[in-house]
């Protein structure tokens, strides 16, 4: 059938960034391909993104402001979902703006700017993200912005920020199918990053790559290692920490390396004493000889890459596992050529683009600290007005603010904290407390039915603007639909906002005669500055304020398709591969860490160790893909116990059963399978009816601040009844797409 | 990695003229270099080459048959003639054979083919068509191999080509042989992670999205 028009842009699903065509006939969707001579995917998609982007087209999207009715029930501490279409009006976007600005400003005023705080948005472009935390910080006055990378990598991104100063994937996507040796660690990259995990099999099976998977869990990644290190969950610092030793027992360090781009060595030495792989054998479970097989290859390679993910990153020692990596890489200086490096798979399609964009508590554009004082000079200039120094808040301690009561008001861009966030009955408890509550969507969800005003928001065929994937390369995002009703793009939404906030301060300062600099002419020209007429003007002014976006302009992606930053200047190729003469923190350091854990651990009341993640079918809190044809291969929550402990619990596939944890219970069948080892339980967490994150733990690493998703105490039973409306589902022994379940 | 060193050239002649090509060269990449044309239908620039479908023989002096240009290698001195009688008549007959098999209805390319290289599509009317059912197993696409014109392509993305899922294999010989999974297994009960990508490549309408084919069937 031929299309009516074909757009070119960037997929909505993971931190790949994959090109796709859309091909749009009547105003619908009608096929999405892939251009077949474009980075980074080559014409390659997957499921989500070739069959999943229907959910834009779905009669639930939200198509006008809504505002709860009877705004004054809810009093903090008496919120409560408003889950009914009797519970909502439809609003104008003059009267719903109108809203917001009074009482974001009421609450500033009583009390104080840091009592609002914001989440930006992994899915929304860099522009829109961007004008969040421009709002944030300029109009509101607080640093108090960060969003979902703080749930996934910020583990990662605190390991790499202390040991070389930057937490970007240090290497590109198109390297990766000439990788020569590799490791991937704790990634399900098959099902999470479906795109890239073809050029890693093609790595391995046409460049006859050494690949060395290191995961608790049975992985398609698996099939094709050549060494597969299966260490019990949260053991991960001491296998590496036994590679490390290996490399420096067998002279194996890369010693010029170690000389000239690093400092730290000898202390680092000193705490390896001891941690050989027969110590780590005893904490971890891997044989000894594998571990000295993989620090051998690895070392040895003349270019080895390594490659993770959640598994590392999302832990009460996310920080340390990722210093444990960095370690090692520094030590066989692996790291600042084609072929090597440090990688985190990152997982939305613009989590880059949103930290880059400054959503992040302590950052401006491209990781320029608020603290830094003449960075934040810089940004008073272009912003011309004064800004806190002080870092905000995280998203994990917005949750603990508000019931400290600090934090009154909050604006979710996008986001489903009572999905994402880790014990969702304790997050769910901080919502009920907050004073204000707005919500920028495209579907209601589990969190914003507890908003006092949802804006609609236009999807990702629906605006235009750039996203950043994986590997730093700044995309263009296409408009080939319109937006459903009066749904706005979020950029639009923010600016609306923002004039509505500097007219009333500006108001404010002429009524009670307190100067402030949203009056008068200086009112006037901060108007001038959010009077934005489409996203390109957004990033032109990113390019203004951050020297390392300054080569990148519109036209320039429009001819390349993509530029990776940093790229400083128009003439600038961008830059693939990173640190080749220094790191950004001079010299690569090495943190002694010492084995240890913080996290729950298994006991007689809850005997086996959760882990959650994902499946190739669903996406994250399931926003998108529940109302997609892709909830009909996967439609349900699937819980995987090994057999030997199913057996043991006289519990069979396709049995309901409850987990519990300390912190909750949920109801989903049984997945019998060997994909996990034995005193393991693996859940997804998409299903809001089986929230996984109703079971897992809210400590904290330290630094990082991300959950332990990955490691937390359940107990399985069967379950009394199957949950009511839920008992004619799949049934899994006709498994159909539900699959694997690998024989132990 | 470093610097490729150069490549050594080969002179040979395409269509008469002197033409230069890096050694190593298929025909059809020299071909298409230098602005020759040759016609392919199983070939894809981001795949491997098979020479399955034969529509891109070409001449080659001395060679007893006609060579596909998609897997010939370009050889110093050879002369090479992409549109020869006798080429011109193999690819009229291998798309009066197709026509005469195969539902080409929504083969855009091949139509084109045929167009311009005065194949007669009913030249072999009357004969045996390929039958197969439509398939509708997935949420994701539907199946009607009566379209099929065994490129190969959906079976190499889904092999080693791409995607190491290795769902989709031959079956049947002859003129029964078709595309099809093991054991000839729906395709949500096979290896399928329903990529896509074979539909991608498809060049007829055998692999087609259900949202484009629901539309197309006037079903939403």
């Amino acid at each position: 059938m031929k299309p009516d028009s074909v757009v070119r842009s960037t997929c909505p699903y993971c931190g790949v960034g994959c090109q796709v065509l859309l091909y749009v006939k009547d105003e619908r969707i009608m096929r999405i391909d892939a251009p077949f001579d474009a980075a980074p995917n080559y014409g390659r998609l997957c499921v989500k993104g070739r069959f999943g982007t229907d959910y834009v087209h779905h009669p639930d999207r939200l198509t006008t402001p809504l505002i709860r009715r009877n705004l004054t029930a809810p009093r903090p501490g008496r919120r409560v979902a408003a889950t009914g279409p009797e519970d909502w009006r439809a609003a104008s976007w003059e009267e719903a703006l109108d809203l917001v600005a009074d009482r974001l400003l009421a609450l500033r005023a009583a009390y104080g700017p840091d009592s609002i705080t914001a989440n930006a948005c992994a899915k929304a472009t860099n522009e829109d993200n961007y004008l969040l935390q421009k709002l944030l910080r300029q109009l509101i006055g607080t640093n108090n912005i960060d969003h979902c990378a703080r749930l996934c990598h910020a583990g990662s991104v605190a390991g790499l920020q202390l040991a070389i100063g930057s937490s970007a994937m240090s290497n590109s996507i198109a390297e990766m199918k000439a990788l020569e040796c590799f490791m991937v660690i704790g990634s399900n990259t098959a099902e999470t990053h479906p795109v890239i995990a073809t050029f890693l099999k093609q790595a391995v099976h046409k460049n006859h790559a050494t690949l060395i998977v290191v995961d608790p869990r049975q992985t398609e990644m698996t099939r094709h290692a050549a060494l597969w290190l299966r260490q019990k969950p949260g053991t991960d610092t001491a296998l590496f920490n036994a590679m490390a030793q290996v490399v420096v027992q067998e002279q194996l360090v890369n010693t010029d390396f170690v000389a000239r781009r690093t400092e730290g060595f000898e202390h680092y030495v000193e705490s390896l004493a001891g941690k050989t792989p027969e110590w780590a054998e005893g904490i971890t479970g891997v044989p000894a000889e594998k571990i000295r097989r993989a620090a051998r290859l690895y070392a040895t390679a003349s270019a080895a890459a390594m490659y993770w993910g959640m598994g590392i990153s999302q832990s009460t020692h996310g920080t340390d596992n990722t210093l444990t990596l960095t370690n090692l890489a520094l030590l066989c200086g692996q790291v600042g050529r084609p072929g090597t490096g440090l990688n985190p798979l990152r997982g939305q399609n613009n989590v880059q683009g949103c930290s880059d964009a400054g959503g992040l508590p302590g950052f401006y554009t491209a990781y320029q600290p608020v603290t830094d004082e003449a960075v934040r000079r810089g940004f008073e200039e272009a912003w011309r007005v004064p800004l806190p120094g002080r870092p905000g808040l995280t998203t994990t301690e917005m949750v603990d603010g508000i019931l400290t009561g600090q934090v009154k008001g909050w604006y979710v861009m996008g986001e489903n904290p009572l999905m994402s966030e880790p014990n969702l009955r304790h997050a769910q408890h901080a919502v009920e407390q907050l004073d204000f509550f707005v919500a920028q969507d495209i579907f209601f969800n589990e969190s914003n039915v507890y908003a006092d005003v949802i804006l609609p928001a236009a999807g990702f065929a629906e605006k235009d603007g750039t996203y950043t994937n994986s590997d730093r390369r700044v995309q263009r995002g296409r408009v080939a639909l319109a937006p459903p009703g009066q749904a706005r793009a979020d950029w639009e939404i923010i600016s609306d906002l923002a004039r509505r906030l500097i007219r009333r301060m500006g108001a404010a300062a002429a009524a009670d005669g307190r100067p402030n600099p949203f009056h008068g002419a200086h009112g006037d020209a901060l108007l001038a500055q959010w009077s934005y007429g489409r996203p390109e003007e957004v990033w032109e002014e990113m390019r203004r304020v951050t020297p390392e976006f300054w080569g990148i302009t519109y036209q320039r992606l429009e001819r390349e398709g993509g530029v990776h930053w940093p790229c400083p200047q128009v003439d600038h190729p961008g830059t693939p591969y990173l640190f080749v003469e220094e790191f950004p923190s001079g010299r690569g350091r090495f943190w002694p860490v010492e084995f240890g854990t913080e996290s729950e651990l298994p006991d007689t009341a809850y005997p086996f160790t959760l882990s959650t993640g994902r499946v190739l079918y669903h996406w994250h809190g399931g926003t998108m893909t529940r109302v997609s044809v892709l909830d009909a291969i996967w439609p349900e929550c699937t819980v995987e116990l090994h057999p030997h402990d199913a057996a043991r619990l006289g519990l069979e596939m396709g049995d309901w059963v409850e987990v519990a944890s300390r912190r909750g219970a949920i109801t989903a069948r049984l997945l019998v399978t060997g994909r996990s080892p034995e005193g393991t339980v693996f859940i997804p967490f998409h299903f809001a009816e089986a929230a996984a994150n109703v079971l897992t733990d809210n400590r904290l690493d330290a630094r990082a601040k991300i959950p332990d998703y990955k490691v937390c105490s359940v107990r399985v039973e069967r379950a009394v009844a199957p949950p009511a409306a839920q008992d004619a589902g799949l049934a899994l022994t006709a498994r159909g797409a539900i699959k694997d379940p690998v024989v132990a | 990695m470093q610097n490729p060193t150069p490549l050594a050239t080969v002179s040979f002649t395409l269509d008469g003229q002197a033409v230069d090509a890096p050694a190593g060269s298929t025909i059809l990449d020299a071909a298409r270099a230098a602005g020759v044309e040759v016609p392919t239908l199983c070939y894809h620039p981001n795949l491997t080459a098979n020479a399955v479908c034969r529509l891109c023989v070409v001449e080659v002096a001395g060679a007893r048959t006609l060579q596909p240009a998609c897997v010939a290698m370009v050889q110093p001195g050879m002369t090479v003639e992409t549109a020869s009688e006798r080429v011109n008549t193999a690819r009229r007959v291998i798309l009066e054979l197709l026509a005469s098999t195969v539902d080409l209805h929504d083969a855009p390319e091949i139509l084109e083919q045929v167009e311009r290289s005065g194949a007669d599509v009913d030249r072999f009317a009357g004969g045996r068509r390929r039958a197969f059912d439509l398939m509708d197993d997935n949420p994701f696409y539907v199946r009607d191999y009566a379209q099929c014109v065994m490129c190969w392509r959906c079976i190499q993305v889904c092999a080693e080509d791409v995607q190491y899922t290795f769902a989709l294999t031959w079956g049947g010989r002859g003129l029964g042989s078709h595309v099809t999974t093991f054991f000839e297994e729906d395709l949500p009960d096979t290896t399928c992670v329903f990529c896509g990508n074979c539909v991608a490549v498809c060049p007829t309408g055998a692999l087609k999205g259900k949202v484009e084919f629901a539309m197309e069937e006037g079903l939403v």
